[in-house]
């Protein structure tokens, strides 16, 4: 594993304000990456400092060996939360012009538009003024700006907020496809459903400081606790007391325990053993939101 | 660099081809044609007015003739016509709008006439005006008859003096300027003067509005981590630089060609009518320089600006005080160009936000000791320096600033947003 993408000690404040806390992260080069954290945890920062918009306070950003200057933009694609387009502007137009401020010439800027065009089934818009879209549409042109020069380094942040689910589909069968051309991506999200699909590595951020971060699998294998999931035909409350049951949570077939380790489950199976008929009993990894939710939850107490 | 050329580009086409910009192009060039021809158009409407005619009821019985001479001499744009039916039936003729007015002459013993002039319009003043003066001819004339002096002593008397200023040759072979001179740069000021506050006013407010408008859509942030902000500032500042060039080039062909199709009519062409003819080059050269200078100054204070706002409409709030500062330069500049000499002038051709007006004001209008116009120039570029660095130090970290307010605070915010510790 090759780590290219090196945020080492990265601290930034705005005034009293500490955004970002001694942030450390090595982003892999060709995975996603994904941030996740709730509102004003520091992801915009992160991504804004990382692109060299504004600077960190200490610590340092390198990408291959060296921090991201305007000498190297035009290999970085950007998608910025706040969605941003020139409403007066035809589709074309606009593509062209930033397309060209990435580096780019203006055929090879229309043959690659016209591809993402027809992938996204917005052939038409090509003449359009942005402000005729729909946001949802609008949302597609912004993505296609981003990765139009097939950056090496892709920054998205939030990109599937807003979206209706096929076209969240459609950008996410995008965004796995760049990334098997090649593409390094970093993307934020609080959608934890995406981020479990798409991302191998990740980082929950809480207040400027990352509380979780590795890879998926190990995330969820050092979280320790697992998911039991229990379908009975009788009465499970009394599995809340038993020792190593951290979380009992009633649904209409059964109840889903969280419990401490797998060995838990064992002892819950031989419990529950002769009370009557069973349905369904089973181990699951925690999901992430689960672990989301925990260690947010726990820097909050 | 590439990226420079295509910001530059882009703002430069898009507004040269926004429906805005040329509709107003046009507009203001249909004006331009239109002022020139001003002449043909009221000569158009003149044709139908009748001529006007005075009433005279001469009781004296002898002025009339020598006083329809003189009016005719005078070339004034009503005729006379005798009248002898009486004050009553003239004042009612003049109210049923027969005749322009009822002259009325009466002997006078002491002063040969006594003129008393009736009419229901008292607002045009030239009839009585041209009335007057004929009159005053007459009376003049038999006064000297009367006394016996010859109608051509009488020329004598009146003959104009000769009187001619002549400059005095200073050591160095230059003379001050001579009235023609300074006429004609005088016409030069001013022109330059309309043409830096109006560059300054549209294309300052021009740059800010990009500005906002790139802010407030959002787009920014993808524009500035794609190339420098202040490469993108600076790029912006030329473009619509150059705009401004374009449009004001145009606007000097259709005057040009105005006064160049009137030849006939008017003596000599377009420089002579503006008097440019006698102007020394070197004052060209610096109303260029001054005035490029002076748009720089006003172009960066309004970039720096700009980037403070968050939305459109907060634009023209902080676009205030720039304007304030042009308009102050304008009066101080349309002040002294009657008093160039004065102390305040002086000094205020030696402060930025001024010099460029001022500066090239006391250039065209006095001889101005080289050193002074450097240190005016340096001055001038040293500000736009500094303005550029504050500019662009506030322009990197104000186009990532949103918020509501627009203060001096936000101006401290987006130096810290920028600060590189």
């Amino acid at each position: 594993m090759c780590m290219t993408l090196k945020i080492d000690q990265v601290t930034k404040r705005f005034g009293q304000f500490t955004a970002v806390d001694e942030l450390s992260i090595e982003i892999p080069e060709k995975q996603i990456f994904g941030f996740l954290g709730s509102n004003g945890a520091g992801k915009t920062t992160t991504f804004r400092m990382i692109l060299g918009l504004i600077d960190a306070t200490e610590g340092n950003i390198n990408w291959h060996g060296e921090p991201i200057d305007y000498s190297r933009t035009d290999q970085i694609g950007y998608l910025p939360e706040e969605r941003g387009l020139y409403p007066k502007l035809k589709v074309k137009d606009q593509i062209i012009y930033l397309g060209r401020l990435r580096g780019m010439d203006k055929s090879s800027i229309l043959s690659a538009l016209n591809q993402w065009l027809e992938r996204f089934n917005i052939t038409e818009y090509l003449d359009k003024k942005v402000e005729e879209l729909s946001k949802g549409n609008q949302q597609k042109i912004q993505f296609i700006s981003a990765v139009i020069h097939e950056p090496k380094l892709l920054i998205l942040d939030e990109p599937f907020s807003g979206l209706d689910p096929v076209n969240v589909e459609l950008l996410k069968k995008a965004v796995i496809q760049l990334k098997e051309q090649g593409t390094t991506i970093v993307f934020s999200s609080h959608q934890m459903g995406t981020v479990e699909e798409l991302c191998e590595y990740l980082c929950i951020m809480q207040k400027g400081k990352p509380i979780v971060h590795g890879s998926l699998k190990e995330v969820k294998r050092s979280f320790g606790k697992k998911n039991l999931i229990i379908h009975a035909e009788f009465d499970l409350k009394f599995l809340e007391n038993e020792s190593g049951v951290l979380g009992y949570r009633e649904i209409p077939e059964g109840c889903v325990l969280q419990v401490e380790s797998e060995d838990v489950s064992q002892t819950l199976l031989n419990v529950i053993q002769g009370k009557g008929f069973v349905r369904k009993f089973a181990l699951e990894e925690p999901s992430l939101n689960d672990i989301f939710i925990e260690k947010v939850g726990e820097s909050y107490a | 660099m590439r990226k420079f050329w295509v910001v530059l580009s882009q703002s430069y086409m898009t507004r040269l081809k926004s429906k805005s910009f040329l509709i107003t192009t046009a507009l203001f060039m249909g004006f331009i044609l239109l002022a020139g021809q001003l002449d043909v158009i009221f000569s158009w409407f003149e044709g139908d007015d009748e001529t006007q005619v005075v009433a005279v009821q001469d009781e004296t019985d002898q002025t009339f003739d020598e006083l329809e001479l003189f009016i005719e001499e005078s070339g004034a744009p009503f005729e006379l016509e005798a009248f002898d039916e009486g004050l009553e039936e003239g004042q009612s003729a003049v109210l049923d709008e027969e005749y322009e007015g009822f002259l009325m002459i009466r002997p006078d013993d002491e002063s040969y006439f006594v003129a008393n002039y009736y009419t229901d319009q008292l607002i045009n003043q030239s009839v009585q005006d041209q009335l007057m003066n004929a009159l005053q001819q007459v009376r003049t004339l038999w006064a000297t008859e009367a006394a016996g002096i010859d109608q051509e002593i009488l020329e004598e008397i009146y003959e104009p003096v000769m009187f001619e200023t002549v400059p005095i040759e200073s050591d160095d072979g230059t003379t001050a300027r001579s009235q023609e001179e300074l006429s004609v740069a005088r016409g030069l000021v001013y022109v330059m003067l309309f043409v830096l506050y109006f560059a300054v006013i549209t294309y300052g407010n021009m740059i800010a509005m990009d500005i906002a408008n790139e802010k407030s859509s959002r787009v920014m942030e993808i524009l500035i981590s794609s190339s420098s902000p202040v490469g993108q500032m600076f790029a912006k500042i030329i473009g619509i630089g150059l705009l401004g060039l374009t449009q004001i080039g145009l606007f000097i062909l259709v005057g040009f060609y105005t006064i160049e199709s009137q030849q006939d009519e008017l003596v000599g062409g377009f420089f002579e009518v503006f008097g440019f003819q006698d102007v020394p080059v070197s004052t060209y050269v610096y109303a260029v320089v001054f005035f490029l200078l002076g748009y720089f100054l006003y172009a960066t204070l309004s970039a720096m600006l700009g980037s403070l706002v968050s939305r459109m409409e907060e634009v023209n709030q902080l676009m205030m005080p720039v304007i304030l500062l042009i308009v102050a330069a304008f009066m101080l500049s349309m002040f002294g160009i009657n008093l160039p000499e004065s102390s305040v002038i002086t000094i205020t051709s030696f402060i930025p936000f001024f010099s460029p007006l001022v500066m090239f004001l006391r250039v065209g209008l006095l001889e101005v000791p080289i050193w002074e116009i450097g240190l005016s120039i340096g001055i001038l570029i040293l500000s736009i320096g500094i303005l550029a660095v504050i500019g662009a130090r506030v322009y990197r970290g104000g186009v990532l600033m949103y918020g509501k307010g627009t203060s001096l605070k936000d101006f401290k915010r987006a130096l810290t947003m920028s600060k590189k510790d």
